[in-house]
């Protein structure tokens, strides 16, 4: 592609929208009232209105983090932002209900109609939320449910107001406060005791309304001895003024249970995605964060893990790619609070073009947390001088019999390499691509293939003019 | 007269402002195969190397020509396009991309056309049955752990499946033992047939194997005696002092 037509479509390949199509649409700001209306016309139980009151007025005290990114962070202009839009009034159940314009938008990004595919079910979130809902007739077979978060209120308020906010509670960040404040949206999962599902379950996200912040709620919880793969992709189109992503993610692995949640986030470069995830794994539970990020103007995200039980167990692998523009700041945090926890963390990321990618890591073992193991292994892949990478590890171990492994590398992309590759007919560009693909495998293979693939070539694509 | 594939007049070539090649005259033929030997340090990989346009040695003086153009004007992943292949001494390591991806990959930039799924696995698992390469090479990281010979296997496969006009080998028989010697010099037979061919070695066990119509000597970068099969074996008995003028 050349530099004009890269100017004109913009940095983002996914970056045209829909006509906006809202039906109920609130102005631009925040207050309490705010507040009170978006809880009102979701017709909420008082319960849910007392907390996102709570979580307001804590957002509203609560000041900026004073670590990470401040410029940036302090460039957000909450006042700019609409917090809640609904752009079909009807959570859809069939592909076949769904409105033209938003299925034309999923159909230019790709996105298959997931029945025929091997994927299971699907929640399309548009907006604010989900307008196609599909769930497996196996899965709801299995006693499984999967709704967005809204629709999960209203169907399931005891099992929400059980478990809502109790991995995350409003007051553990001003993002959190937020989220909790004017959620809209998000996946409710629920796999009953013993209930293996074979398939991944997918939710697709998009911005794709001006100044539209996106603050997504979702709650899974594992029960004893089942497993679970959750995807979540997001892409969102390109807009001049700044948007805000912060969404809350709440997992819960009962004893023996299992949950993998899959992320690949595309963000157009004007995106700020400050997202809080966090996990419970209790007693011989496992928990599996696959988390890569692209794009944004900001990404803060750390996905954590409380491993409260014995004998539990956290995977986090991640991959940032920071291009012009761009910071990423991401990495793991994993709590070793029970005896004998282990966890491994693969941090991946590549800088380019004057992007920042940082990993900021904690691991904490406690006490009480004897014979636990872990490893860290973190590895950045600089693509030119501008660019640059930062690692701010944190440890903090309360007792000598953890076995602990951390390794961090950083590194170019080597001329012999790229000599070799010419050699065998690729352009410069295209053996850069293969590259890293090839860095990102280790997370690329985790994913399903559909997400493998768009990712394998959004990466190419973003190699394009990449060298001299 | 068989078709000119490599001519190279007064070569003169520096590393970091270091002369390594001063004055290589060569020229080879489709169907030829030429063995360049020569001392560590003499200039043969210098030589491979510039030919297929690594951007660290600097053409100072002379010239080089493929089929009769100038190579000066052809990038890399042109030369490799335009039917010239370098096995390399030292082959780079690819962490996380498989060999399968790899191969059909480089074969679809290399014929400027993907291969048919079909013909293609069946033309790939001939050449990996000729290499006795196992199948499952086909699922580990490119160069990522092999020992040296299958790395040197590997370059052999891939020279039999991109079919070079112009093949470069680059000490493709060190650290082979005697039965993947065997194994490599039938595919390099096999690609010389229709090629040409320039063979870049210290021994002449490979010559056994592999036979040359010419043999070159090369003293302090530059080609200081030409013969046939026979100054291999002169080499290997009397060493190159008697060649060295300035020993």
């Amino acid at each position: 592609m050349t530099d004009e037509a890269q100017d004109i479509i913009g940095d983002y390949r996914y970056g045209f929208h829909d006509p906006e199509n809202s039906t109920i649409r609130f102005d631009q700001g925040l207050s309490e009232q705010v507040v009170r209306d978006i809880s009102e016309l979701k017709n909420e139980p008082q319960w849910m209105t007392d907390i996102r009151i709570k979580a307001y007025r804590h957002f509203v005290e609560r000041v900026m983090p004073e670590w990470g990114n401040c410029d940036l962070l302090d460039q957000i202009d909450f006042e700019s932002i609409i917090y809640f839009l609904r752009s079909s009034t009807k959570t859809e159940k069939s592909w076949d209900e769904v409105p033209d314009d938003i299925k034309n938008t999923f159909d230019r990004l790709g996105i298959p109609d997931a029945e025929q595919k091997w994927l299971g079910g699907v929640t399309a979130q548009y907006e604010s939320e989900a307008v196609y809902h599909s769930i497996r007739e196996d899965l709801e077979e299995q006693g499984v449910i999967f709704l967005d978060m809204d629709s999960g209120l209203k169907q399931y308020p005891e099992l929400i107001k059980k478990y809502f906010g109790t991995v995350i509670p409003h007051s553990d960040n001003k993002f959190s406060a937020l989220n909790t404040a004017v959620w809209s949206g998000g996946s409710f999962l629920y796999i009953p005791k013993g209930v293996s599902v074979e398939m991944p379950v997918q939710a697709y996200f998009r911005i794709n309304a001006k100044n539209m912040g996106q603050f997504e709620r979702t709650l899974i919880i594992a029960d004893e001895g089942s497993s679970v793969h959750y995807v979540e992709g997001c892409t969102a189109p390109t807009y001049s003024t700044d948007s805000l992503h912060s969404a809350v993610v709440e997992l819960i692995a009962m004893e023996g249970a299992k949950i993998r949640y899959s992320t690949v986030q595309n963000w157009s470069s004007n995106v700020y995605n400050l997202v809080t995830k966090r996990a419970i794994a209790y007693k011989n539970a496992t928990i599996e964060w696959v988390d890569g990020n692209i794009g944004s103007k900001l990404t803060m995200k750390y996905p954590s893990v409380l491993l409260k039980g014995e004998g539990s167990h956290a995977e986090v692998i991640s991959v940032a790619y920071a291009g012009e523009g761009q910071h990423q700041d991401t990495g793991a945090k994993v709590h070793h609070l029970a005896p004998n926890t282990t966890s491994n963390i693969i941090s991946k990321s590549i800088s380019k073009k004057g992007g920042r990618s940082s990993y900021r890591g904690l691991l904490q073992v406690t006490p009480k947390s004897t014979g636990c193991r872990s490893k860290i292994v973190c590895d950045a892949l600089i693509l030119d001088d501008d660019s640059r990478s930062d690692t701010y590890p944190t440890m903090e171990i309360g007792n000598s019999t953890a076995d602990l492994e951390h390794e961090a590398s950083v590194s170019k992309v080597s001329s012999d390499q790229l000599f070799y590759l010419m050699s065998r007919g690729f352009t410069e560009d295209a053996a850069m691509g293969l590259i890293v693909n090839g860095f990102f495998e280790p997370f690329t293979r985790e994913l399903p293939m559909e997400y493998a693939l768009e990712l394998n070539k959004l990466l190419e694509l973003e190699m394009e003019g990449s060298i001299g | 007269m068989a078709e000119e594939i490599l001519r190279i007049e007064n070569l003169h070539v520096s590393v970091e402002g270091t002369a390594i090649l001063k004055g290589v005259n060569l020229t080879i033929h489709r169907g030829e195969i030429h063995a360049i030997m020569g001392r560590n340090g003499a200039g043969k990989s210098t030589l491979a190397n510039v030919v297929m346009g690594h951007p660290a040695y600097v053409i100072t003086e002379g010239s080089i020509f493929y089929k009769g153009q100038p190579l000066e004007e052809l990038a890399v992943f042109e030369r490799a396009r335009a039917g010239m292949f370098l096995s390399f001494q030292y082959p780079a390591v690819i962490p996380g991309v498989q060999v399968g991806t790899f191969l059909k990959k480089a074969v679809t930039s290399v014929r400027s056309e993907a291969p048919k799924g079909r013909a293609f696995r069946k033309e790939l698992t001939a050449a990996m049955e000729q290499l006795s390469m196992d199948k499952s090479f086909l699922s580990r990281y490119v160069n990522d752990g092999f020992s040296g010979g299958e790395k040197k296997r590997l370059e052999i496969l891939q020279m039999l499946l991109l079919k070079p006009n112009l093949a470069l080998l680059d000490e493709t028989d060190s650290g082979l033992d005697i039965d993947a010697l065997r194994i490599v010099a039938k595919g390099i037979n096999e690609v010389a047939v229709d090629s040409a061919c320039m063979i870049i070695t210290h021994y002449q066990r490979l010559l056994d194997l592999v036979k040359p119509h010419y043999v070159h000597a090369m003293i302090n970068g530059a080609i200081v005696q030409t013969g046939g099969p026979e100054l291999a074996l002169e080499l290997e008995d009397r060493g190159y002092d008697w060649l060295d003028v300035t020993a």
